[in-house]
C-alpha cells in the first residue's frame, strides 16, 4: 500500500530537513512542474486526479483552481492561502503533516501557486500549533536559501514569496472567508458569497485557497501522475487519506490509508478496537461538526459520497469514537458549549441559537431539563440550516445535535425525567 | 426595469436593487434590521428572509435573505410563505433572548424599530428561560446615552460610525453573544456625526442624551418641518416641542440636501430656544441704568412713533441668521439706501464675490447630495468638517463610490457593502485638499497642501493654468506647485463630475475667485462641473442677495452724526467688528433698537430690546449655500410678547405711519411684496404648496393622533379647553385635528406610518428607496448658471507683502463646536468646544504645548495657551473663531509673539 503523504514521517515525528527531503525524492515534482509544464497543465493534472479538498468540504481542487482568472489581464497580485487553522475538534491530521514533513507542504504550495500564477502565498497557522510553526519557519528559510522560494525559481521565471502567519486563535478562522478577513487584520467574520475568493479574495484579489492535506498531495500527483493517484483509492475520489481515531479506543492515532476504507477497518484494524469492557455506541466520523453514526454503520466507507448517503459527512476524516459508557447528553453539552463560544457573533441564528441550545443542554445535564426542551432543540436543528445562517459554523453545530436526537432521544428523555445523568 | 413575482403577482421594479429595496419601494412590509438605505446590505441579522422559487413549478423553494438577493428579472418570491414567516418570527425570538424588558422605561419606546419589527413578524411568546447577558455601559459624552443590554447586534452603529462616517473610536468588540459596541474607554465620541447613532440604532442602545434631560415620548411631541440654522447648508430637520420647550431635533430627509443625516451641531444646538438667556419681553434701558425695565406693547409703539418719525436718520442692520422675511421688513422700514448687511468686512466681500460667481458664471452651485456624487473634488481653503460638516460627511463617501464603480465591473451592486469595500480596498479617491492648516478630512485626501491663503489662491491659479495654459500662463511657477497643480488639473479633467469647493472660512475673496476660475474652466471644457460655496450662516446668501451696504459705512454714518437711530436685527455686532468700533457706534447712536431672541453683548447695550421669535416659533424662509430657498415652519406658537422679527418691524412701521407693512397680515403677503421688489427671490413663491386639504380648516396637524394631555395641560389656568392658537403663516395647525393623509413633501411634520413608528417609516414617504420624497424635492433654487458666458477669468491679485522676521500670519481656525453662536447655548456643545488657544507648528515653536504666550495683533494684546498643530505651516499661527472670551479680529493678520510664560516669569 502506498503512503505518499506519510512515507517520510518518522515514528518520533521529527521533521526531515531539506537535504533529507530531497534525498527522499522531494522537490522533483516542483522541478517537473516548473520546467516541463505550463500552469494550466498543472491544474489539468490535478483535476484529472480527482483530488477533493481535504479541509472538510470536498470540493474538486482542480476545479477550484480553474476559477482563478488567468492571463495577462488578470488582477494582480494573485494569492494562494493555505488553511492550517486546524481547529475542528477531533482533528489532528494537518498537525501530523506539518510537524513531520513540512517540506512536503512547501513543495505543494509552490506548485499550486505556479498553477494559478500566484505571486504571494500565506500559511495561516493556528496559534496552538507552536511546534508546527517552528518547523515550518525553519523549512521556509531552507527553501529560500536553496532557491525554491523567491525570485526566478529553478530558472523558470516564476517568483513566489511564502509567509507563515500565526493566527490569534479562533475556530471561525478555519472558515475560508473569515480567514481572509483575519489575514487582512479585520474581525474574523465570514464574507457573503458571491463574490467568491478565486475572483475576489485576499485584499480583493484572486485567491486560491486550500487545506494543508490537500496541498500535500500535489507534488505526488505531478511526479507520479493522476492515474496513479486515482489508483491509490478504493472509490472514484482519488488518492489516499489521513484517517484518525480518538476516544476510548486501544490505539488512538492517525494513519494514511486508501480513500474509501470502512469505519470498521479504521476502528478495528488500526485503532485496535475499543478498550476493555467498552462497546462502540456512536461515531462522529469527520470531526465533531458531522452527524453521528451508530454501531450499525461500521461498514460504511469513509469517502465523501458514501458518508453523505449514510446521512453524515466525511469532513476531516478523523473520527471521534463514543463508547457505551459515555453520556451522549454530556457529549452534546460539551460540543455545543464549544460551538456557542466560537460563534463570531455576526448572524442572529448562530449567535443566539447556539447559546440557547448550549444552555438547554447544560440544564438537562444538570438534571434541570424540561420535556419541552427537546422540542426546542429539534426546532433549532430545523431553523439553523445552510442558507438560513451566514456561514456553515452553526449548521455544522446542528449536525451532532440532530443526529443525537434522531438516534439517542431516549438519553435526553431519561436525563430530563430522572433529573440526573443515567450513565453515572 | 425588470419584472419580479411576489406571491405570484408580477411587479415592475427598477434594475439593480436587492429584493428588500424592491419590496419596500413597492409598499410591502418586510422586516429588516441590518440593512439601511444609506449603508447598504450585509446580510447579518437574517430578519428579511423570504422564500424564493426557481420557477413556477418549484413549490418547495428555499429561504434567501432579501437584502442580499438581487431583484433580477424573473425572480419569484413569497413573503407570506409559512416557513419564511416562521423563520422571521424565530429571528425576533432569538433577538429577544437577551433583550431586556425595558420598553416602559426605554427612551426608544414609541419610535423603536425593534418594537415595530417584532409586531410585524407576529412573534409574541418567549420560550427562553435562562439568564440574559448584560453589559456595562459607557459615558460617551454629552450627546449620547449608552445602554448595551438592549443591543440586538445589528452592527449598524459601527457600520455608520466607522465605515460611513470615518470615525475610529467606536468599534465592535468581543464575539459570540458577548459582542459589544463601544469605545476603547469612556469619553465623548470624536466623530462630528455621532448623533446620527440615535436614528441609526434600531433599539434604545444609543439615544439622545439632550432629549433625556427633558424626555418626552415621540407621540407626545408637537413637530413641524424645519430647517437647521447652525450653518449655511440648510439641512432639513424635524424639531419636537412639548410644554413650550423644544425637546429635540431629528433628521428630515431631503434627497438633494442632507439625505439621512445631520451633524452634531445641528442636532444638539437647539437649546438656545429654551435658554434662560432668551429675551422674552420688550425691554427699555434708559441712560445710566444697567438693568433694563420691561415695556408694554403700547409703550413700545409710542416710542417707535417718536423715534422713527424722521426716517432719514434711521438705519437698519440686517443679519445672516435672520429670515428673509425679517431682513426684508427691516429693509422696507429704513429703505434700501439705509439698509446695511450686518456682516464682517471679510464676510461681506467674500459673500458678494460668491453671489457674483454663482449668478454670472457658467457652472451651477452643487447640491449637497451632488457633493457626494463627485468623482474628483478640489477643496480650496475651506475646513468643511467645521464649517459645513455634512459636506464633509458626503465627501467621505467618495471612497466608497470609487470602489463601487470598480465593483460594478465585477457585477457587484453598490448596495453590497462588504463586497464593494473589499474589491478595491477603498482606495483614496481624487480628493485634493488645500487649506491653511491640517483638517479632519485630510485622511480621505489623495493630496493635501497647507499654506497661507494667498498661496492657496496661487495654487488655484496654478490649477487653472494647468487646465488652460493659453488662457492663463504662469511661467514663473515653482516646480513643486506645478507638479501638484498638474495632478489636480488632470484628475478634474478625467472626472465625470468634477467639483470645486471653497468658502468664506479663509476670509479671502481672491481665494474664492481662484476656485471659481477652476470650476469655470472645467465647465468651459464641457465637463459637468459644479461649484460649492460654503457660507457661515443659515441665511448668509439670502442677506447677501438682498443687497445692503457694508457695515463700515454704517459705523461711519453714526460716527459722522448722520444717524440718530440704529435698528439691529438678530445680530451681535461684536462678532462682526472689533470691540472699540462697535462700542463707539452703540455709544454714539441716540437710539439703539435690538430685535433678537438671545441676550448678546449688543443687546446688553441697546436702549430698546424687542423679543424676536426663533426658528421654532416663526415660519421663515432661508437661503442655503447652493441658493436653495427653503421654508421652515414654526413648531410651537410664539409665547407672550415674542414675535417673528418681521412682525415686530411691521408694528413699528404701522406705529410710525410707514405704509409699507400695512398689507402684511400673513407671511404670504410679505413674500408677495418681497418678490415684487427683488425678482431674484421670485422662486420663493413656489415654496407654498397650493394644496386643497379636505378636512377642518384645511390644515395639517403638528401633533400626532396619539398626542396626550391636551385637556389637562392648561387646566391649572382654565379648566375649559382653549382653542388651538391660530397660525396664519402656515398650512399647519397647532393641534391633533386636521388632514391625516399623506401631506405634500414640504409639510411632512412627522415620519410615521401605520406599523412603522420609527424613522424607518421614511421608506413609505419616498417614491423609491434613496430617491426623492413622494411629490418631489422641496425648496426652490434661486440661482442657475447664466445663459451667456463671456469666457473671462478673475485676475490674480498680487501676493500679500511678506511679514516681518518675527511675525506670523494669523489665520482663523473654525470649530464645529464653538464657532457658531446659537449652538453654544447648548451645554453639550459648549462642553465640547475648545477654550481659546493659539495654534502653532511644532517646528521651531517658541513655546511648548499649553504654555501661555503673549501676542500682539491688530494693535491689541492677547494672552493665550499654545496648541501645537503638526502640519501647520511654520510661519503661520491659528486663532479659533467665535469662542466666548475671544474678541473679533480682522483675520488673516500679522501677529507678533511678544513673550512666553517662561519669559514672563523671568
Amino acid at each position: 500500500m502506498e503512503s505518499p503523504l506519510t512515507q517520510n514521517i518518522r515514528p518520533d515525528i521529527s521533521p526531515l530537513n531539506l537535504p533529507e527531503y530531497e534525498k527522499a525524492g522531494g522537490y522533483q515534482g516542483l522541478r517537473k512542474a516548473l520546467t516541463q509544464l505550463a500552469p494550466d497543465e498543472v491544474t489539468a493534472l490535478v483535476l484529472e486526479s480527482n483530488l477533493r479538498g481535504r479541509g472538510g468540504a470536498g470540493f474538486s481542487t482542480g476545479r477550484k483552481w480553474s476559477f482563478v482568472p488567468m492571463g495577462d489581464d488578470a488582477p494582480r497580485p494573485k494569492y494562494l492561502v493555505i488553511n492550517a487553522d486546524e481547529m475542528e475538534p477531533g482533528t489532528f491530521k494537518d498537525r501530523l503533516l506539518m510537524e513531520g514533513d513540512p517540506h512536503q507542504l512547501i513543495e505543494g504550495i509552490i506548485i499550486a501557486a505556479y498553477a494559478v500564477q500566484a505571486g504571494i502565498a500565506y500559511i495561516f497557522l493556528r496559534r496552538a500549533y507552536v511546534t508546527a510553526g517552528q518547523r515550518l519557519e525553519t523549512a521556509i528559510k531552507e527553501a529560500y536559501a536553496k532557491g525554491y522560494l523567491g525570485q526566478n525559481i529553478l530558472g523558470s521565471g516564476f517568483n513566489l514569496d511564502l509567509y507563515l502567519h500565526v493566527s490569534a486563535g479562533r475556530y471561525i478562522c478555519g472558515e475560508e472567508t473569515a480567514l481572509l478577513n483575519a489575514l487582512e487584520g479585520k474581525r474574523a467574520v465570514p464574507r457573503a458569497k458571491p463574490p467568491f475568493p478565486p475572483v475576489v479574495g485576499l485584499w480583493g484579489k484572486p485567491t486560491a485557497f486550500n487545506n494543508v492535506e490537500t496541498i500535500c498531495n500535489v507534488s505526488h500527483i505531478i511526479r507520479l501522475g493522476p492515474a496513479w493517484f486515482r489508483d491509490l483509492s478504493h472509490v472514484p475520489d482519488g488518492g489516499s487519506k489521513i484517517y484518525g481515531a480518538s476516544g476510548k479506543v486501544r490505539r488512538p492515532g492517525a494513519w494514511e490509508l486508501p480513500m474509501g476504507v470502512t469505519i470498521r477497518e479504521i476502528l478495528e484494524e488500526h485503532a485496535g478496537g475499543m478498550q476493555d469492557g467498552l462497546e462502540v455506541r456512536a461515531i462522529l466520523p469527520g470531526g465533531v461538526s458531522t452527524d453521528l453514526l451508530t454501531a450499525k454503520h461500521l461498514d460504511v466507507r469513509m469517502d465523501f459520497n458514501s458518508m453523505q448517503e449514510a446521512g453524515s459527512r466525511l469532513g476531516t476524516g478523523t473520527m471521534v469514537v463514543i463508547d457505551d459508557r459515555t453520556c451522549i447528553v454530556g457529549l452534546l453539552s460539551n460540543l455545543m458549549h464549544f460551538f456557542a463560544q466560537e460563534s463570531c457573533g455576526w448572524c442572529t441564528p448562530c449567535r443566539e441559537g447556539l447559546a440557547w441550545t448550549s444552555r438547554i443542554l447544560k440544564a438537562i445535564e444538570q438534571g434541570q431539563g424540561k420535556l419541552e426542551d427537546i422540542e426546542h432543540l429539534k426546532r433549532h436543528t430545523r431553523l439553523i440550516t445552510l442558507g438560513h445562517t451566514f456561514c456553515a459554523l452553526a449548521p455544522g453545530a446542528m449536525e451532532p445535535l440532530q443526529s443525537a436526537l434522531t438516534y439517542f432521544e431516549d438519553d435526553f428523555r431519561r436525563h430530563i425525567l430522572e433529573r440526573r445523568c443515567p450513565w453515572r | 426595469m425588470v419584472t419580479i413575482y411576489i406571491e405570484g403577482e408580477a411587479y415592475t421594479v427598477k434594475e439593480g436593487q436587492n429584493l428588500l429595496q424592491a419590496c419596500l419601494s413597492l409598499g410591502f412590509d418586510l422586516p429588516y434590521f441590518c440593512w439601511h438605505p444609506a449603508l447598504g446590505s450585509v446580510g447579518a441579522c437574517r430578519q428579511c428572509a423570504v422564500k424564493r422559487f426557481k420557477d413556477e413549478k418549484d413549490l418547495r423553494g428555499e429561504l434567501v435573505m432579501a437584502c442580499m438577493t438581487p431583484a433580477g428579472d424573473g425572480t419569484r418570491i413569497s413573503i407570506n410563505d409559512a416557513e419564511a414567516a416562521k423563520f422571521r418570527a424565530g429571528v425576533i425570538e432569538w433577538l429577544m433572548i437577551n433583550h431586556p424588558h425595558d420598553c416602559p422605561i426605554c427612551d426608544e419606546g414609541g419610535e423603536c424599530h425593534l418594537q415595530d419589527m417584532t409586531v410585524m413578524t407576529g412573534h409574541n411568546y418567549r420560550h427562553y428561560r435562562f439568564p440574559k447577558r448584560t453589559h456595562h455601559n459607557q459615558d460617551l459624552g454629552p450627546f449620547l446615552n449608552h445602554e448595551m443590554n438592549r443591543c440586538i447586534q445589528c452592527y449598524r452603529c459601527v457600520r455608520f460610525y466607522h465605515d460611513y462616517a470615518g470615525g475610529s473610536d467606536l468599534n465592535a468588540l468581543a464575539s459570540h453573544d458577548h459582542v459589544y459596541f463601544g469605545r476603547f474607554e469612556n469619553g465623548p465620541l470624536e466623530s462630528e456625526f455621532s448623533g446620527n447613532l440615535v436614528e441609526i440604532c434600531p433599539t434604545g442602545v444609543f439615544t439622545d442624551k439632550s432629549l433625556k434631560a427633558h424626555f418626552t415620548r415621540k407621540w407626545d411631541l408637537q413637530t413641524a418641518p424645519s430647517v437647521c440654522v447652525h450653518c449655511g447648508l440648510g439641512c432639513n430637520t424635524i424639531p419636537g416641542e412639548r410644554y413650550g420647550k423644544l425637546r429635540r431635533v431629528r433628521n428630515r430627509y431631503h434627497h438633494q440636501v442632507n439625505g439621512y443625516f445631520l451633524c452634531d451641531r445641528g442636532r444638539y444646538g437647539y437649546e438656545f430656544v429654551n435658554s434662560t438667556q432668551r429675551i422674552r419681553h420688550p425691554l427699555q434701558r434708559t441712560a445710566g441704568e444697567a438693568i433694563p425695565i420691561p415695556m408694554t406693547e403700547k409703550e413700545v409703539l409710542d416710542l417707535a412713533g417718536t423715534i422713527l418719525a424722521d426716517p432719514g436718520k434711521v438705519i437698519g442692520i440686517g443679519s445672516p441668521r435672520a429670515s428673509l422675511e425679517s431682513n426684508f421688513a427691516l429693509r422696507t422700514l429704513v429703505g434700501p439706501d439705509r439698509f446695511y448687511a450686518g456682516l464682517s468686512d471679510s464676510d461681506f466681500s467674500c459673500l458678494a464675490t460668491g453671489c457674483n460667481i454663482l449668478q454670472k458664471g457658467p457652472v451651477p452651485a452643487s447640491t449637497l447630495q451632488g457633493v457626494g456624487l463627485a468623482d474628483a473634488a478640489f477643496i480650496l481653503g475651506e475646513d468643511v468638517t467645521q464649517t459645513a460638516p455634512l459636506m464633509a460627511l458626503n465627501l467621505r463617501r467618495m471612497r466608497y463610490r470609487k470602489s463601487a464603480r470598480i465593483a460594478s465591473g465585477f457585477q457587484l451592486p453598490e448596495w453590497n457593502d462588504a463586497a464593494v469595500r473589499e474589491i478595491a480596498q477603498l482606495q483614496k479617491p481624487a480628493l485634493f485638499i488645500a487649506t491653511p492648516y491640517p483638517t479632519r478630512l485630510d485622511e480621505e485626501a489623495l493630496r493635501t497642501f497647507y499654506a497661507a491663503p494667498d498661496d492657496l489662491a496661487r495654487l488655484g491659479f496654478a490649477v487653472l493654468s494647468a487646465l488652460d495654459p493659453e488662457a492663463f500662463p504662469m511661467p514663473d511657477l515653482k516646480d513643486s506647485l506645478r507638479v501638484l497643480a498638474d495632478e489636480i488639473a488632470q484628475a478634474l479633467l478625467d472626472a465625470k463630475r468634477p467639483l470645486v469647493i471653497t468658502g468664506t472660512a479663509c476670509s479671502h475673496p481672491a481665494l474664492i475667485e481662484a476656485a471659481a476660475n477652476v470650476a469655470w474652466c472645467l465647465g468651459r471644457k464641457a465637463r459637468a462641473a459644479a461649484f460649492a460655496l460654503c457660507v457661515p450662516e443659515c441665511n448668509s446668501l439670502g442677506l447677501s442677495l438682498m443687497g445692503g451696504h457694508d457695515l463700515n459705512s454704517a459705523f461711519q454714518a453714526v460716527r459722522e452724526g448722520r444717524v440718530d437711530t440704529v435698528i439691529i436685527l438678530e445680530n451681535d455686532l461684536y462678532r462682526r467688528a472689533d470691540t472699540e468700533t462697535v462700542d463707539a457706534m452703540l455709544r454714539n447712536a441716540r437710539h439703539v433698537i435690538v430685535i433678537d431672541h438671545q441676550q448678546t453683548a449688543t443687546a446688553a447695550k441697546a436702549h430698546v430690546v424687542l423679543p424676536a421669535a426663533t426658528f421654532a416659533e416663526a415660519t421663515s424662509t432661508l437661503i442655503n449655500n447652493e441658493g436653495r430657498a427653503q421654508r421652515g415652519y414654526a413648531v410651537m406658537p410664539a409665547e407672550g410678547q415674542i414675535r417673528a422679527g418681521w412682525r415686530w418691524l411691521r408694528k413699528l412701521m404701522n406705529a410710525a405711519g410707514h405704509i409699507g407693512a400695512r398689507s402684511w397680515f400673513r407671511l404670504e403677503d410679505l413674500a408677495a411684496d418681497l418678490v415684487k421688489d427683488m425678482p431674484v427671490f421670485q422662486p420663493i413663491v413656489g415654496l407654498d404648496p397650493k394644496v386643497d386639504l379636505p378636512t377642518p380648516g384645511g390644515k395639517i396637524p403638528r401633533q400626532s393622533h396619539r398626542y396626550t394631555g391636551r385637556t389637562a395641560m392648561h387646566a391649572d389656568i382654565d379648566v375649559s379647553e382653549p382653542k388651538p392658537p391660530a397660525d396664519e403663516d402656515a398650512p399647519l395647525a397647532f393641534t391633533m385635528e386636521g388632514y391625516d393623509g399623506p401631506p405634500p413633501p414640504e409639510l411632512i411634520s412627522r415620519i410615521w406610518a401605520p406599523g412603522w413608528n420609527s424613522e424607518q417609516a421614511l421608506n413609505k414617504f419616498q417614491s423609491e428607496i434613496n430617491g426623492p420624497l413622494r411629490g418631489g424635492d422641496t425648496g426652490r433654487r434661486l440661482i442657475e448658471p447664466a445663459a451667456s458666458d463671456d469666457g473671462r477669468y478673475f485676475a490674480m491679485t498680487p501676493p500679500a507683502a511678506l511679514s516681518g522676521e518675527d511675525e506670523y500670519l494669523l489665520v482663523p481656525i473654525h470649530h464645529i463646536f464653538g464657532s457658531e453662536a446659537l449652538s453654544m447655548a447648548s451645554p453639550g456643545i459648549a462642553q465640547r468646544a475648545p477654550r481659546p488657544y493659539l495654534a502653532l507648528s511644532p517646528e521651531n515653536a517658541p513655546a511648548k504645548e499649553n504654555e501661555r504666550v503673549r501676542l500682539r495683533v491688530n494693535g491689541r494684546s492677547l494672552d493665550l495657551p499654545v496648541k501645537l498643530l503638526p502640519g501647520m505651516p511654520v510661519r503661520m499661527a491659528g486663532l479659533p473663531v467665535g469662542l466666548p472670551g475671544l474678541a473679533k479680529l480682522a483675520l488673516p493678520a500679522a501677529v507678533k509673539i511678544l513673550g512666553t510664560e517662561k519669559n514672563k516669569k523671568e
